[in-house]
């Protein structure tokens, strides 16, 4: 569904992603790991459009998309929720998700998203009109994944949905993913918490800084000593 | 007459001066929050639409079909100088894009200059703007009351605009955070475009107002209302929309106080007074009268 080419991002002079190749298959929930700086947003932007790739080539369903702008990779079915959630603050919740649905012209279809989105965090329901600048931290990140999922995304992006919670909300988001891989939804997801995000992972690749360390299943991942001793402290 | 009276006239007053400032106010607002660009050129957008009107009446076009076709033409000006000016720096640093909209400024006054002449044009400005009521003691301005009327009315429709409608929502949202916003698939172009029609097309409706109330026309027209806008807009806290309204008529209510209280020989001194009022509100509150909140872009 998503393959990545040996992709290269830089800022300015400094190079971020260093011929990166990776794929998502339909389905599949990935999860891409590595300490800070490693290149795991980068790589979430440059998906997105944010980004545009010095190098390589990034294919959604066959075609290149590494030269569109968001305006159209969202078009086309990727929705990306980022780091540090990015809710609008000054917009009520229902506008937050309104504009998750922006580009969707089927009316009922985004009714029904809006109802299930609100089943899956029922938290968002009894704060509809509140500004989203004035939820809990693991309210605007329940938020942030909502929004993302209303514009109904084939493909999902999310950066770092456990930053910052306390545990028993990191247990409610991880949950809610759970539910979306169960229903088979493709998720790419970029996490600091490796240990959580190998149990529910397929497959993970291991970045450090801006190169392709490791790349394997899930479970092989939990048992690599490497990656234990680096990024599940052990 | 008695000091009800009084307030009320000069509540009148302060209210038709504070609509003009609102609506200069909020283009400058809205370019502000979504571009963080203090768009100097926008006075120039009342100049525009005002020589825009001056020459359709002079064409013989009925005064009706003249004000909207000049705020058309108040808006296209603007969403021009977006398209040309201001997109091809996006994203450069502040100073760069306030130094492009005093160039912009200067390319439009001096173009006028130079296309129609330094000198002031009389407007003829239709009878029913030139009416003087008279009720009881009170002496009421006709174009005093079109331009609160008619300011009540844009308000409203502009708040069921950004509340209701897709793009308005839109454009808050890319005031509030330009990355997520670009990351729903909003299309920022159109966006900013439709922000420029949009505050421009208020700056139109100013300035025929204020052409209506002075009678004429100059390239400098839009120099010293851009400048009370600005205040205005900072002192209502920079970049929202409901702050530009509060600062323009805290503003206008302010102006028509120190001109009726200050002694007569000290009203000259009026907008000294007011831009020392301006730097006592920041140092109070940095962020103006609505602007609690502190947010930093990192």
């Amino acid at each position: 569904m998503l393959e990545l080419h040996q992709v290269e991002v830089c800022y300015g002079a400094i190079r971020a992603l260093t011929d990166l190749s990776l794929h998502v298959a339909e389905g599949e929930l990935v999860t891409l790991i590595g300490s800070n700086g490693a290149g795991k947003t980068t790589t979430l932007r440059a998906i997105s459009g944010l980004l545009r790739p010095r190098h390589g080539t990034i294919l959604y369903e066959g075609e290149a998309i590494h030269a569109l702008t968001p305006f159209h990779i969202v078009q086309r079915g990727i929705a990306h929720c980022p780091e540090g959630r990015h809710i609008f603050a000054n917009l009520s919740v229902d506008e937050n998700l309104r504009l998750g649905a922006v580009q969707r012209r089927d009316r009922d279809g985004v009714q029904q998203d809006r109802e299930w989105v609100c089943e899956l965090f029922p938290v968002l329901k009894e704060r509809v009109s509140q500004l989203g600048g004035t939820l809990s931290g693991g309210e605007q990140q329940m938020l942030a994944i909502a929004r993302a999922l209303m514009s109904r995304p084939r493909l999902l992006l999310l950066d770092e949905p456990s930053l910052g919670l306390a545990p028993v909300l990191v247990d409610t988001i991880f949950e809610v993913l759970r539910k979306l891989k169960e229903a088979g939804r493709t998720i790419l997801l970029v996490e600091q918490n490796a240990r959580l995000a190998l149990e529910i992972a397929d497959r993970g690749y291991v970045l450090e800084t801006g190169r392709l360390i490791l790349d394997d299943s899930a479970a092989a991942l939990r048992g690599n000593a490497d990656v234990e001793r680096a990024y599940l402290g052990g | 007459m008695s000091l009800t009276e009084y307030g009320l006239q000069q509540a009148i007053n302060a209210l038709s001066i504070g609509s003009l400032y609102a609506l200069m106010a909020i283009g400058l607002a809205m370019v502000f929050g979504i571009l963080r660009l203090i768009n100097f050129a926008h006075g120039d957008l009342m100049m525009v639409a005002s020589y825009a009107a001056l020459f359709m009446l002079l064409a013989g076009l009925p005064f009706w079909m003249v004000v909207i076709l000049a705020v058309i033409v108040g808006a296209l000006a603007g969403m021009l100088m977006e398209r040309v000016a201001y997109r091809p720096i996006r994203g450069a640093p502040d100073v760069a894009m306030l130094l492009t909209s005093f160039a912009v400024t200067i390319i439009l006054e001096n173009g006028a200059v130079m296309l129609i002449g330094a000198r002031s044009r009389p407007f003829p400005v239709p009878d029913f703007l030139r009416q003087v009521y008279h009720l009881g003691n009170l002496t009421v301005a006709s174009v005093n009351v079109v331009a609160i009327i008619s300011t009540a009315i844009l308000l409203v429709a502009l708040t069921l605009f950004v509340t209701r409608t897709d793009t308005g929502i839109s454009m808050r949202a890319a005031a509030d955070d330009m990355t997520a916003a670009q990351l729903m698939g909003i299309r920022i172009n159109r966006v900013i475009a439709a922000a420029f029609a949009i505050g421009s097309g208020l700056a139109a409706v100013a300035g025929l107002l204020w052409t209506a109330k002075v009678g004429k026309v100059d390239p400098y027209m839009g120099f010293f209302p851009v400048l009370k806008a600005f205040v205005a807009a900072v002192i209502g806290g920079f970049g929202t929309i409901p702050g530009a309204v509060v600062g323009g008529f805290v503003l206008g209510i302010l102006e028509i106080s120190l001109q009726a209280l200050l002694p007569g020989d000290w009203s000259s001194y009026r907008d000294a007074f007011v831009f020392g009022i301006l730097i006592v509100v920041l140092l109070v509150r940095p962020n103006g009268i609505m602007g609690a909140r502190v947010r930093e872009e990192i």
